[in-house]
């Protein structure tokens, strides 16, 4: 086996449903051990959440759950009985990090709140995702992926001018979440691991995500600061963009991407292979890009061209010239490019009840600590055994504790 | 009326900072940025943020649009043709330095150094080995080619400092046949999915509108890559080069869609705002462009969302209690909801729905952000002062750290501010090497008059 960024901690995993799940699916996918903590008979929200095999529900088959839980181990605990709460506290004395994503309040009730897993614990790093963050108002609030967005983010320039504000593709603002949870708690370990043993280097990273959008790059942050600057409030743009030929147009198959308006004009100009009518100055002034019968003109050039053209074909030619720009893929021309696939983008998983399929692998690609596929997303409380016989209980422990219904 | 919430105890209280203060966590780790547009700086920013000392390497005769603005020296009419976060200076005027006050740039600035070099001369290529000799990370997003332009390579890196971590961040791969295809997070997204899943769902692709998702994931993973090659080499004194590959680390979020395709070879496509079992909409409210996003999982979400709504005749029909029947009939439903939240402020209606226990929440222009009274009471914004725009607020580190609390140490780093520190605190440059640099063009803080 590599040696991995992380073979050495232990990460007592606590979260369900995404976020939460995504950022110790990152931290596993480096090489930590991560225990799962699931509710007995139940599980992780995520197992009854699809898309299934056949569209048939099965509470391993789950993609959402297959994809965001490989690497790890999966144990079951009733942390609203006693026993299971002592489980959980012994898991946590040995764990470099734990990450939770109840309702703040939650772990206070088990008895599992930073303050009480730091008196077991003083290195410890705890990081805790919640909707709106461990304090303020809006605490206890519930949220959703759309609603962070709006809230948070930077929905209210999504879209189109005269139509409602827009949210993003499914949870992609969830996926984002977990990343930043990630970091912040790589950041933690990283200092608790330098100051060392017997120190108190633990601490509790409190994410919020509706505050991960706020700090995001993805237009937030500029929009925010333009608003200081100028106390002007962002706007969603008119259909057909500010400057030309820029946005998604139709083409022979499809639709393709490209920013080839403003700064990028003669790039695009290079693109249609440099006509005769598109050297005329008119077309290089400052003033150019706001004129609408110009406008009009070059896309009487350009449409033809990109209509006559696959979106592989449009792609070709556009790099040709620098212009920056895309295809709009489905997933189907995804997962089909044989650039990614040779690259070893994707992973072929076996699973022993959803069968062998094929996920994202590697979000990139580490040359002295790659990361590695060690295992399948776990069945629910697969490692119950291995993990309890580890804190010393014995299969006849373990036969009793499932009894009690605290496995 | 609904009411303003009690502001309610915090139920984990998260304890003092211990005196004198922990060290931030990246205390002592010193990182090149060679970052363009976004993804590189984002990631460099959350590096500094976590109190790294990153320091930004910028050339005065190179000027990268969007990045530091579209151009060097706009007019004020240019500005002003340009959206806020492009053009928003402070009062849309350009300034004696135009570059130091982009809303797009100095999204990412706080807490860096920022040096200047021109890497194409011998004397600069000098300077830079001599700062990565004494460097931990070099952290790039820029085409391939444009870094071997400027020589720099792993392997040159290597030679200077074995030990050193490297993080290139190309849009698709620094070797194959993408390797120099030129993009925007926008044409990421396009290659990994996303566009097609996120438009309006009656509209066709054409309309789908620009968004840069693709440099928040590249950014935010990027700052993870980072953080675990400096585990990696604490524990066994390695160096490494890390390629993250902005499109391929972008295809995790869209996980369940690529699990569709792989179970069922299913291609997802938009559905606007919907969600794929709830009731969920962005719903018009009282005022101009204000609106209200409701999500509305289960049967209880459905009984409390009539009660909230006081029990109108149109909810009360048996057949709306099954939630495939609702599912059906969401077009009605939302005409029937947006007929009641058009009576109300959009805060009015998360105030209500929240107390009764549904998920709701307005949309919030900028404004309403640094208005909102629960990102006040979090700290979310912080008061930065910067020689070129004045004090402003910015948005803080998005997590909150207990014991080594993150908060901006310094404003948007300006071009070239800190050329004296590196070249002659760090590297050891006399006064008179300092001078032919200066005079040689590596050295300043305006960009060489020929610069468009």
């Amino acid at each position: 086996m590599p040696d991995q960024a992380l073979s050495n901690i232990k990460v007592l995993d606590f979260t369900q449903h995404l976020a939460g799940p995504y950022c110790t699916k990152l931290m596993a996918g480096q090489g930590a051990d991560v225990i799962k903590v699931e509710r007995p008979e139940t599980g992780d929200l995520a197992r009854r959440l699809g898309p299934y095999p056949g569209d048939v529900p099965h509470p391993e088959k789950s993609g959402l759950f297959l994809h965001l839980n490989i690497n790890k181990r999966s144990i079951t605990l009733d942390l609203a009985s006693d026993a299971g709460r002592k489980i959980a506290r012994q898991l946590a004395a040995e764990a470099d990090v734990v990450v939770e994503s109840f309702r703040p309040g939650t772990m206070a009730a088990f008895g599992l709140d930073y303050q009480s897993l730091k008196a077991v614990n003083p290195n410890l790093v705890m990081t805790s995702v919640s909707n709106f963050g461990q304090t303020g108002p809006y605490r206890d609030y519930r949220g959703s992926d759309i609603i962070f967005y709006a809230m948070g983010g930077e929905m209210t320039g999504t879209g189109l001018a005269d139509r409602e504000p827009l949210k993003l593709g499914p949870n992609v603002i969830m996926y984002q979440a977990g990343a930043t949870a990630s970091v912040a708690t790589m950041g933690a370990l990283f200092l608790s691991l330098g100051i060392g043993d017997g120190e108190g280097a633990g601490q509790h990273v409190d994410v919020s995500i509706m505050e991960t959008q706020v700090g995001s790059i993805d237009r937030r942050m500029s929009t925010l600061i333009a608003y200081q600057y100028t106390g002007e409030t962002s706007t969603r743009e008119h259909y057909g963009g500010s400057s030309y030929p820029n946005g998604i147009f139709p083409c022979e198959d499809g639709y393709f991407a490209m920013a080839g308006g403003r700064v990028y004009f003669p790039r695009s100009v290079r693109m249609l292979g440099s006509p005769e009518s598109l050297q005329d100055p008119k077309w290089h002034t400052p003033q150019a890009q706001s004129d609408p019968e110009l406008k009009e003109e070059f896309e009487q050039i350009f449409y033809p061209w990109i209509l006559s053209r696959t979106k592989r074909q449009a792609w070709e030619s556009a790099q040709g010239a620098r212009v920056l720009s895309a295809p709009l893929n489905t997933m189907e021309d995804l997962v089909n490019d044989p650039f990614f696939d040779q690259r070893g983008a994707f992973v072929q998983v076996d699973h022993p009840q959803a069968g062998s399929l094929k996920q994202p692998g590697r979000p990139f690609i580490m040359g002295e600590s790659p990361w590695a596929l060690e295992r399948p997303a776990p069945l629910l409380g697969q490692h119950n055994r291995e993990v309890l016989n580890s804190l010393g209980y014995t299969n006849e422990d373990i036969v009793c504790l499932r009894q009690m219904g605290v496995i | 009326m609904p009411t303003e919430p009690e502001p309610k105890p915090p139920g984990s209280k998260l304890p003092l900072p211990k005196l004198p203060l922990p060290k931030l966590p990246l205390h002592g780790i010193r990182v090149l940025e060679f970052g363009v547009v976004w993804a590189g700086p984002y990631c460099a920013a959350f590096l500094a943020g976590l109190g790294a000392e990153v320091i930004k390497i910028e050339s005065l005769k190179v000027f990268i649009p969007s990045t530091r603005g579209q151009t060097a020296r706009p007019s004020e009419a240019i500005l002003r043709s340009l959206p806020p976060s492009a053009g928003g200076t402070p009062g849309r005027v350009p300034g004696k330095r135009p570059w130091n006050r982009m809303p797009l740039f100095n999204a990412h600035g706080s807490n860096k150094l920022g040096m200047t070099v021109d890497l194409l001369q011998p004397k600069g290529q000098e300077a830079l080995r001599r700062l990565i000799a004494i460097s931990d990370v070099i952290v790039e997003n820029n085409p391939t080619q444009t870094m071997e332009k400027l020589g720099i390579s792993y392997e040159m890196l290597k030679e200077q400092n074995p030990a050193i971590i490297m993080l290139r961040m190309p849009a698709y791969a620094n070797e194959g046949p993408y390797q120099n295809h030129r993009s925007f997070g926008f044409h990421i997204e396009g290659v990994v999915g996303h566009s097609l899943m996120r438009g309006y769902a009656d509209m066709d692709p054409s309309a789908i509108t620009s968004v840069l998702m693709g440099d928040a994931a590249s950014g935010t993973q990027g700052a993870f890559a980072v953080l675990s090659a400096l585990h990696h080499r604490r524990r066994t004194g390695k160096g490494q080069l890390v390629e993250l590959s902005q499109a391929e680390n972008l295809m995790s979020f869209m996980g369940e869609a690529f699990m569709d395709y792989s179970m069922n070879g299913r291609n997802q496509s938009t559905l606007g705002n919907r969600h794929h079992f709830a009731i969920q909409g962005c719903y018009p409210c009282l005022g101009d462009d204000r609106w209200v996003c409701i999500t509305i999982e289960d049967g209880d979400d459905w009984r409390n969302m009539c009660r909230a709504m006081g029990d109108p005749a149109w909810s009360q029909e048996d057949a709306l209690g099954d939630p495939v029947e609702r599912y059906r009939r969401h077009d009605e439903i939302d005409e029937k909801i947006s007929l009641w939240t058009k009576t109300l402020e959009p805060r009015q209606v998360m105030l209500l729905l929240q107390e009764y226990g549904l998920a709701a929440g307005p949309v919030m222009d900028q404004r309403d952000a640094f208005a909102d009274p629960h990102l006040d009471q979090r700290g979310a914004f912080e008061e930065v002062y910067q020689e070129d725009t004045g004090t402003h607020l910015y948005p803080g580190a998005p997590y909150k750290l207990s014991e080594t609390p993150v908060k901006i140490r310094r404003g948007p780093v300006r071009l070239g501010e800190d050329n004296q520190y590196v070249y002659q605190e760090l590297l050891g440059y006399t006064d008179e090497e300092y001078a032919v640099l200066e005079e040689e063009g590596h050295i300043g803080m305006d960009y060489h008059p020929d610069v468009k």
